[in-house]
């Protein structure tokens, strides 16, 4: 098992990517809030694809947590950003406890395709429902921190930057110390042979549906930090191609570093911001070419440049010990 | 001896193939039984019943005097009952102590979300596991990198790790040549040994099961043909015409 950076270590980091914050131009505030957005729910469809499944469908959870923040703001004043985010991370959550026990049972295409359904009967429902602003959605109001409020709009974007780096940094925590324990063993245990592991006395779908849980999580704080950068709300929220972007970045990143997602998203948004400002009838295309020299130059995702894959680290030596052994022990 | 398997009536068909036909079985603690069969005799079917991975039609299967015939393989694995596999079914890109280790994990109620897999007793336990069957030196290892026969070793390692009270064997040394069966058997005998488990094995090396079982259960077509002492269901003439095909 890989050691990693110790959590200690990732704090540090946090704190300093915080407080470079101060140094960056404003527009790159945006853009990094929006980075880091992306990069937590990418985060959870990692955590949940070491079990074996992807989710096309994120953007229900995203959906959730944002309509959620959206209603409770509006209806009971609730600014504060980390209360909001704490409400959305609840909201994707309680969804994804209902669901993720009743899909844990599919797997591959069927499990991909059940969640793309599911974010696309809310995003039905979403459209047609006029208590919800229909098709147009609706505004919410400037969060606040700590009863601050702030009325700069560079203090604003900076708050904002800050509470979505360290949520999303102590998320990456939590999921490198899940990726290390024996749950997350376990998690890539069921990837490769549910059956065996049921075998061993552990429910397979116990272990998909806490992974789908905190992929729910995630998705639903992410949903509050887009909803708190746009200050706007629709059910573009849970359309498809939302959903496709996160997978995009979880792609981009591979699953075998937590940094690696964060640089995933950044390295997106980067490309996506840069082709659409000089080449803006055709960024489309920067974008397709960005994605597809990564899968063909790092099919492992953007991770395996500081990750190497271990198996060929030892070929030689495997290759001696199978020579020496042969078939018997 | 109290058995601690007993199975009645036991029935189970594949359409209009019989593969279990009125079974009934007592396994006492401590034996070392052998099922034998040609292919498609019914063995792999009765692995497979006793594990909950397949259900009966009809009958019953008791484990300790508990009715396992509807539990799923993980309710069964944790009433004690582990299993290896003609294929080694193991986690190929993990190495061989995070096997071991995903199988410690299965011991207790929860998983914990925090503990980190690596932890020294974990790992502790993983190593003398494989210490056991001379593998230690292997323990970090990739799966992917080693040879069928050492895999094989592995997942009885692993099926081993709840210390079960009765562990099932399937074909424990095919895919090993000829000259390392045995060795290959006494480590599994050897490492099995501590925990003293009730050990079912499916075997079609008439020497591995003259040498190792105390009694031998022939199938053929679904039904139990004979059952008893090795050397006289190995010398029962409807076994060697069925079974053996005239081979001791």
């Amino acid at each position: 098992m890989r050691k990693g950076l110790h959590p200690l270590v990732m704090i540090a980091l946090i704190a300093m990517v915080t407080l470079a914050g101060r140094a960056l131009p404003t527009w790159t505030l945006s853009l990094a809030t929006i980075a880091a957005s992306n990069a937590l729910i990418a985060l959870g469809i990692v955590v949940l694809a070491r079990t074996g499944n992807v989710s096309f469908g994120q953007g229900l959870f995203f959906a959730a947590g944002g309509y959620g923040v959206a209603l409770i703001a509006n209806t009971w004043g609730l600014t504060d950003a980390m209360a909001q985010v704490i409400v959305g991370a609840a909201c994707g959550g309680l969804l994804g406890l209902v669901i993720g026990p009743l899909i844990a049972r599919y797997s591959g295409i069927f499990f991909g395709m059940l969640t793309l359904a599911l974010s696309m009967v809310f995003y039905g429902a979403l459209v047609k429902s006029t208590a919800l602003g229909g098709s147009d959605g609706f505004n919410v109001g400037r969060p606040s921190l700590f009863g601050m409020s702030f009325t700069d709009p560079r203090e604003a974007d900076f708050m904002l930057y800050a509470v979505s780096v360290i949520v999303t940094g102590f998320a990456g925590i939590a999921a490198t110390i899940l990726f290390r324990s024996e749950f997350g063993l376990a998690s890539l245990a069921v990837r490769e042979n549910n059956l065996r592991v049921e075998y061993l006395g552990l429910s397979a779908n116990r272990i998909i549906s806490i992974n789908f849980l905190i992929a729910a999580i995630f998705a639903g704080a992410s949903g509050a930090f887009a909803l708190m950068a746009q200050r706007h709300i629709d059910p573009q929220f849970a359309y498809w191609t939302t959903s496709g972007e996160f997978v995009f970045v979880a792609v981009l990143a591979g699953n075998q570093s937590v940094a690696a997602v964060f640089v995933a998203s950044m390295a997106l948004e980067l490309v996506r911001s840069f082709s659409n400002l000089y080449l803006p009838n055709t960024w489309q295309l920067v974008l397709g070419v960005f994605l597809l020299g990564v899968i063909l130059f790092l099919p492992r995702g953007i991770g395996s440049l500081w990750i190497r894959d271990r198996r060929k680290r030892r070929i030689p030596a495997a290759a001696t010990l199978t020579a020496e052994r042969g078939a018997a022990p | 001896m109290t058995p601690v398997l007993s199975v009645r009536q036991l029935e189970k068909r594949f359409g209009a193939v019989v593969a279990a036909d009125a079974l009934t079985l007592d396994i006492p603690a401590g034996q070392k039984i052998s099922l034998i069969g040609a292919n498609g005799a019914g063995k792999t079917t009765f692995v497979n019943m006793v594990t909950g991975y397949l259900k009966p039609d009809s009958g019953t299967i008791l484990l300790d005097g508990i009715d396992i015939g509807r539990r799923s393989p993980r309710s069964v694995a944790r009433l004690g009952i582990s299993r290896s596999f003609q294929i080694p079914q193991l986690f190929v890109e993990l190495t061989a102590a995070e096997n071991l280790t995903v199988a410690i994990s299965g011991i207790g109620k929860r998983m914990s979300l925090r503990a980190p897999a690596e932890a020294q007793g974990r790992r502790d336990k993983a190593v003398e596991l494989l210490e056991r069957f001379g593998l230690a030196d292997l323990a970090d290892r990739p799966i992917s990198e080693l040879a069928g026969g050492v895999r094989k070793l592995i997942d009885i390692a692993m099926a081993l790790v709840r210390r079960p009270r009765l562990l099932l064997l399937d074909e424990p040394t095919s895919g090993v040549s000829a000259e390392e069966k045995f060795v290959t058997m006494d480590r599994v005998i050897h490492a099995v040994a501590p925990d003293a488990a009730t050990i079912v094995f499916v075997e079609h090396d008439m020497e591995i099961v003259s040498r190792y079982a105390d009694r031998v259960v022939a199938f053929y077509q679904g039904r139990i043909l004979a059952d008893g002492e090795p050397a006289e269901v190995l010398n029962n003439q409807e076994v060697r015409r069925y079974v053996t095909g005239g081979v001791r």
